[in-house]
């Protein structure tokens, strides 16, 4: 069959998404964030939320993700994205309000914000993109950083007894009564993709039916940072992060 | 000749044509989908580039292309679109 004869609009059966606006991405190649964005994109498109979804974007590489979506957002100050949720989401309770932030601005920063949003159980979907380091400023040691992990900051890997443990912020946000969902996700291969996205899917459902505060965790790739290369990096996570952060359900009620 | 399981399964994917197209202005070149890809379709361009210097993903086996939009689910950029035809 000629290749021609193939390419037509009614043989389509993957499209770029509708909400992802004609723009080039600032990420570098083989970022993560793209697609999450993507993914996004999708389960809003799918469950009609264009009008009411309200995005917050953090302090990080996706500072500029308001460039990206065409939905409503907001840019918050660093780490205070959940405080901003909670303002969008109490004071206009007809919107779909949802973070999007990165480990230095979620489990660093916005430590305080983050936990005390998800304990009053407001009714926001947290999407926590975990890559271990702080990606925009150089690759610096972030708290999520595993231990002998090399960055900018700690050449000779982290170590305990000096930087302290990686934090695993889900299993915290798990443990308080105020989170319906959360969930640990990745999107390395095509099959993890799919999860993530239906993940996606519930965390807003239960935003929509007001069940308490969804948190997504993307345990990523920053391949700038490791200084590797994507498909490298993609090896290095399934072998290094997935054993301090397994994929899966943390809590579901 | 015995008709075995992997003779069913050729001739279920002789029927499955697959074709995707890259939008090359915007591919970065990151080879994840070239990794990502179950029957080697994609290869990045050896030699040309697009305007900001990366080399495109391209269809180097467009043959072998069974549409299953693997390459497009892991594409950060969103430049892949699928396109798929099953002969009846």
């Amino acid at each position: 069959m000629n290749i021609q004869d193939i390419i037509k609009p009614e043989n389509k059966t993957y499209n770029r998404p509708r909400l992802l606006l004609d723009v080039n991405t600032h990420y570098c190649p083989g970022c993560s964030h793209g697609v999450v964005h993507k993914l996004i994109a999708e389960v809003i498109d799918e469950m009609g939320l264009e009008d009411t979804a309200v995005g917050v974007a953090p302090v990080g590489c996706a500072v500029f993700a308001y460039n990206y979506i065409d939905i409503d957002w907001v840019e918050a100050a660093h780490g205070r994205a959940p405080a901003i949720a909670t303002a969008i989401s109490r004071l206009n309770p007809g919107n779909v309000v949802f973070t999007y932030q990165g480990d230095g601005d979620l489990a660093a920063i916005g430590t305080a914000e983050t936990i005390h949003a998800a304990n009053r159980g407001e009714n926001i979907v947290i999407v926590f993109i975990n890559n271990a380091i702080y990606g925009m400023t150089g690759g610096q040691m972030a708290p999520t950083t595993l231990l002998g992990q090399k960055t900018a900051t700690t050449p000779y890997g982290r170590q305990a007894d000096l930087n302290g443990y990686p934090i695993k912020i889900s299993d915290i946000l798990a443990g308080l009564d105020g989170t319906c969902y959360v969930t640990r996700q990745s999107v390395h291969t095509p099959a993890a993709v799919r999860k993530a996205k239906s993940a996606l899917k519930k965390a807003f459902q239960n935003a929509l039916d007001k069940r308490g505060t969804s948190v997504v965790e993307v345990v990523s790739t920053c391949n700038s940072g490791w200084k590797l290369t994507p498909a490298q990096s993609n090896e290095w996570m399934v072998e290094n992060m997935f054993v301090k952060y397994p994929l899966g359900d943390l809590k579901n009620v | 000749m015995t008709y075995t399981f992997n003779n069913y399964l050729q001739n279920i994917m002789a029927k499955i044509h697959g074709a995707i197209t890259v939008d090359d202005k915007r591919c970065k070149g990151c080879d994840l989908c070239v990794v990502a890809c179950p029957v080697d379709v994609l290869a990045l361009q050896p030699k040309e580039v697009n305007d900001r210097g990366y080399h495109f993903a391209y269809m180097a086996n467009p043959e072998k292309c069974i549409g299953c939009g693997s390459c497009a689910l892991v594409c950060p950029d969103a430049c892949i679109e699928v396109y798929r035809v099953v002969e009846q």
